[in-house]
């Protein structure tokens, strides 16, 4: 038999190692951080899936000490000793142990069964009743929209929206789901888990945030199924406010635009005609409120989603971001996408195809300085 | 028919590249599959580094969204399919026979097509790159998005080159099912033979029922995109997609853990100087958990929208599967108790792979936790789960493997000291990029996004991560070199050098092609042992005094190398395997390229003719001779 090369005291290496995993798997328990994290929940929802998340994390940090112990223990003490000439007891095994270490995992794991279970009917219940606030939303490559279909404007137009939902205090929303192309997924972690937003069907997501947000720190989330060149960047923000925030909020966005008479918003709304080949906005001008771009629907079991080709404009000079969610809106980041939006943004525009409703990002129309200015103008007017 | 020359009775081992191309030994062609993964290891590898560079710090600009897009579905496809599925194939080929005390597969020459379709397969995938573009549909090759733009070819590469991968190991499976099952020497019944082949067994199992599933999927795929019909887009299903790949998909987790589990079970005895604690156990968890991997497909999909009470049912199926997992764990731990235990290297990447199995599986358990796997899912948690599964468990399952058995496949030994050097390097660098992940996974990071934007909090983690995954890169190199350096000058090892268990301890390293002089008569699990040790009454081994030190000869008790070998019939060398894959290999191509393909297709299909009527007349012959 060939002897040991070398043998010096792996074993207590080896603790080291263990010490060091352990400590990281605490920190990943610990380390809630970031506005986008799972782990400081905001409302109810993600706090009963956190809670949920702790109570299976101990266990689980339980038996891993438990096995990593007794793998270590075994090393060390097992270890081939140089004074020792003697073999080992040759067992081949011992059947009342394998059932011990068979029957004791299915009991542990038989306990968190029913919270597993009563936690997944929590979570997917569908909020009713006239308090609940009912959003439908269509996913689109790449960008989200919103429609609060009980929200009704004077002139009969519910309230429609961009990659900014607008959600009052400790109330229940209930998020009606489909998409526009391929499969997205909603996913805001500080208030919900994610739900898939698919083709062809209705899904639904329960929202309810504790307290409002400040105005610049709005909750972040994200696409998190992977749908395509720009799924990193179809990001969405949630403002929470109170209700009477809300209602201010949802008075301003059922409002028209106002069309620009003079100064450089004229000349940008003159070269907004560009721009309605795919967006909409809801402007009220001489003759009166309309909209001067397309409106699309979408009908899936039943329901019928706005589904349009990009995202309405009529109250973009109120949103914080644009590009979904990506960029800060303002007046050098809208000039950089004015003059060239795959410079930005990564997208398919070569591949649009308008009569077939395709759209796979914003081209690059070769606007000039002046045209590209004045937009700006335009769009950040309309609050 | 006796044909009776000298010459025949011992088959030489020719060289020369075309000994190769024709060869039907399957030791040659478990060798070729090994050099093949690793090649494409260090491809994925490479792959997964420009990944990381781009992660690195918030809006990295290293990689444009659409090279991103296909780097990492690449490093996906090419990690599963072309690295661990075929290095699994490799010790396959390469043990079962030996393993089961027998000269070869039971189908030698389509042993040897399976590889060259394999082969042709990751051409044609890898070669996507340079023609028109990889698949960038991510490797689970979602619905309608993979359905979406028919405008690219990348998808068809995909739709094409799994299709035949999967064609190659449902041959590839068939085959070693039929080994087991018919070739095993005289006396090695099922519950004989050793734990690797029977985790090979199981897997074959796996392959043979789920590979359909997933290549009526890619049909439908395929179809879609290039005839109009609407399976999946348009009025179609995209969650039918979803449901054919994941009962795909997730036995093909354990096709990829299981052959690693296998291996260690092989280790973890021998260099432990006792027998495999609870091997009837060890044997039956792994068929458990096959027959349950079929069961838990619907976990892949919790937040697709399948109800409360699907979502439940697979939960508590989830749940289970971790049950004979911890059973394996248990009796490797119980393997060591009270044993001699020698931290040669095989041993120290088997105990690396157990220790790290144990943090895979557990936080698979949380994903089983299914509103909390509402967060998880598809977040950079999921990601270090699986690389604590596939690269804990299964690479430094393989890595274990390769050293333990390099002496047998050279005669010579891995060097120690580089060995050790791969090893802590491994381990610290998988630690240090994998398990930041969970912590990105928990505070927010979705999986396959090629940037994110600043004040997430994100970068700390992902640097850490970057740092760790060049680590893990220099480990390789060390290990690439030191395969490379110790094949011609490596310490030698004799035949034996572990004191081993199984039946390829007992012939001389490198193996002769046929194998075994004498095929052995079997008579207890780990017979190789019982030849050398017997118990006393306390239960402890004794070395049995008739049998020398660590070199015990091929059991040269038969006095002579010629008077068993006149029923010992080796299969003769034939190039029509290759000619058949590459006919089908340039189908595939074609394929790809529809409508202008069709012609394409159609001197594939001529050359895949060619093959297959010269294979099927190809006259018996004997000794390598050919008519």
């Amino acid at each position: 038999m060939k002897p040991t090369q070398r043998n010096r005291e792996p074993a207590g290496r080896f603790r080291v190692v263990a010490l060091v995993a352990v400590l990281g798997l605490s920190l990943a328990a610990c380390s809630g951080s970031g506005p986008q994290t799972a782990l400081n929940p905001e409302g109810p929802i993600a706090d009963s899936i956190n809670d949920l998340w702790q109570l299976v994390f101990i266990m689980a940090t339980v038996v891993f000490i438990i096995v990593q112990g007794g793998l270590f223990y075994a090393m060390g003490r097992f270890r081939e000793r140089k004074d020792d000439e003697s073999e080992p007891v040759q067992l081949h095994g011992n059947t009342k142990l394998e059932i011990a270490w068979t029957i004791i995992p299915v009991v542990i794991l038989a306990s968190i069964g029913y919270p597993i279970v009563r936690g997944i009917f929590d979570v997917r219940t569908i909020p009713e009743g006239p308090d609940v606030l009912q959003v439908q939303v269509t996913g689109h490559q790449w960008w989200w929209e919103f429609e609060y279909v009980d929200l009704v404007g004077d002139d009969g137009r519910t309230l429609v929206t961009a990659n900014e939902l607008y959600i009052p205090e400790r109330t229940d929303v209930n998020l009606t789901m489909t998409s526009a192309d391929v499969i997205h997924s909603f996913w805001v972690p500080v208030l919900a888990g994610k739900r898939d937003v698919v083709p062809n069907r209705v899904t639904n997501l329960t929202l309810h945030a504790n307290n409002a947000t400040p105005p610049d720190q709005p909750h972040p989330g994200q696409c998190a199924e992977y749908c395509g060149l720009a799924h990193a960047d179809m990001r969405f923000k949630v403002h929470v406010r109170t209700q009477a925030d809300f209602d201010n909020w949802v008075e301003g966005q059922l409002a028209p635009a106002a069309e620009p008479t003079e100064g450089a918003a004229a000349d940008g709304y003159a070269a907004f005609t560009t721009c309605i080949a795919c967006h909409n906005a809801t402007v009220a001008g001489s003759d009166g409120v309309e909209d001067v771009g397309p409106v699309r629907t979408l009908e899936v079991d039943g329901v019928t989603f706005t589904s349009s080709l990009a995202p309405d404009l009529t109250h973009f000079g109120s949103r914080m971001t644009f590009g979904a969610g990506t960029f800060e809106n303002d007046r050098e980041h809208l000039a950089r996408w004015l003059a060239n939006p795959v410079d930005l943004k990564p997208m398919r525009p070569e591949l649009n195809d308008i009569e077939a409703g395709r759209i796979l990002g914003m081209p690059n129309f070769n606007l000039s300085d002046e045209d590209i200015d004045n937009l700006i103008t335009l769009l950040e007017g309309w609050k | 028919m006796v044909i009776d020359t000298s010459k025949d009775l011992v088959p030489a081992r020719p060289t020369g590249i075309w000994s190769w191309i024709t060869t039907v030994d399957h030791k040659r062609i478990g060798m070729m599959y090994g050099i093949t993964a690793l090649v494409a290891f260090f491809v994925a590898g490479l792959q997964a580094l420009l990944i990381r560079l781009q992660l690195t710090n918030a809006n990295g600009t290293v990689l444009s969204a659409d090279a991103y897009n296909q780097l990492f579905t690449m490093h996906g496809l090419t990690m599963l399919l072309i690295v661990v599925m075929p290095v699994g194939a490799a010790f396959m080929n390469y043990f079962i026979p030996l393993h089961i005390g027998a000269r070869d597969v039971a189908f030698p020459r389509a042993n040897a097509f399976s590889f060259w379709l394999f082969l042709f397969s990751t051409v044609i995938l890898l070669s996507s790159f340079v023609l028109g573009g990889a698949p960038d549909g991510g490797w689970f090759g979602y619905a309608p998005l993979s359905t979406q733009l028919e405008e690219y070819v990348r998808m068809d590469y995909y739709a094409v080159g799994a299709q035949l991968l999967g064609v190659a190991s449902i041959m590839a499976s068939a085959n070693f099912i039929a080994t087991v099952f018919t070739m095993r020497a005289p006396g090695m019944s099922l519950m004989r033979i050793p734990v690797f082949t029977w985790m090979a067994v199981v897997v074959s199992f796996l392959l043979i029922f789920s590979l359909p599933i997933f290549g009526v999927g890619l049909f439908q795929m395929f179809f879609d995109r290039n005839f109009g019909t609407q399976f999946f887009g348009g009025g179609g299903d995209p969650l039918l997609w979803q449901h054919l790949f994941w009962l795909f998909g997730h036995p093909e987790v354990y096709v990829l853990i299981l052959p690693a589990m296998g291996i260690v079970s092989e280790i973890i005895p021998v260099f432990s100087r006792k027998p495999l604690f609870g091997y009837p156990f060890v044997v039956f968890s792994g068929i458990a958990i096959g027959f349950m991997g079929f069961g838990v497909w619907a976990h892949h999909m919790y937040t697709a929208g399948l109800g409360p009470v699907a979502e439940a049912g697979f939960g508590v199926a989830t749940m289970m599967i971790a049950v004979p997992t911890g059973v394996k764990i248990f009796n490797w731990i119980g393997t060591m108790w009270g044993g001699k235990i020698r931290f040669e290297l095989p041993m120290l990447f088997s105990i690396g792979f157990v220790s790290l199995f144990v943090i895979g599986g557990l936080s698979g358990v949380t994903h089983s936790v299914v509103p909390s796997d509402y967060q998880q899912h598809d977040s950079y948690y999921v990601v270090a789960h699986f690389h604590y599964v596939l690269f804990g468990g299964g690479v430094f399952g393989f890595v274990a493997g390769a050293y333990y058995w390099f002496p047998k496949w050279t005669g010579r030994f891995l060097d120690k000291r580089q060995g050790l050097w791969h090893f802590w390097l491994m381990l610290i660098g998988f630690n240090l990029t994998f398990a930041p992940m969970h912590i990105l996974g928990l505070n927010g990071m979705p999986r396959r996004t090629y940037r994110y934007g600043e004040g997430l909090g994100f970068e700390f983690w992902n640097q850490v991560a970057t740092v760790g995954s060049f680590i893990i890169g220099l480990s390789f190199l060390i290990f690439a070199w030191n395969l490379i350096r110790s094949r011609k000058h490596g310490e030698l090892a004799g035949d034996d050098p572990w004191d081993g268990r199984t039946l390829e301890w007992s012939i001389s390293s490198p193996p002769p092609v046929h194998n075994f002089d004498e095929i052995p008569v079997v008579e207890h699990v780990d017979d190789y042992w019982h030849r050398k040790y017997a118990t006393d009454e306390e239960g402890r081994a004794v070395r049995m005094p008739d049998v020398s030190g660590g070199t015990v000869a091929a059991d040269t008790d038969t006095g002579g190398d010629d008077s068993h070998e006149e029923d010992m019939h080796m299969p003769s060398p034939s190039y029509y395997p290759i000619v058949a894959a590459a006919g089908i290999g340039t189908m595939g191509y074609g394929f790809v390229y529809l409508p202008v393909g069709w012609i394409v297709v159609g001197i594939g299909a001529l050359i895949t003719m060619w093959g297959v009527f010269g294979w099927s007349l190809e006259p018996v012959t004997r000794g390598g001779e050919h008519e």
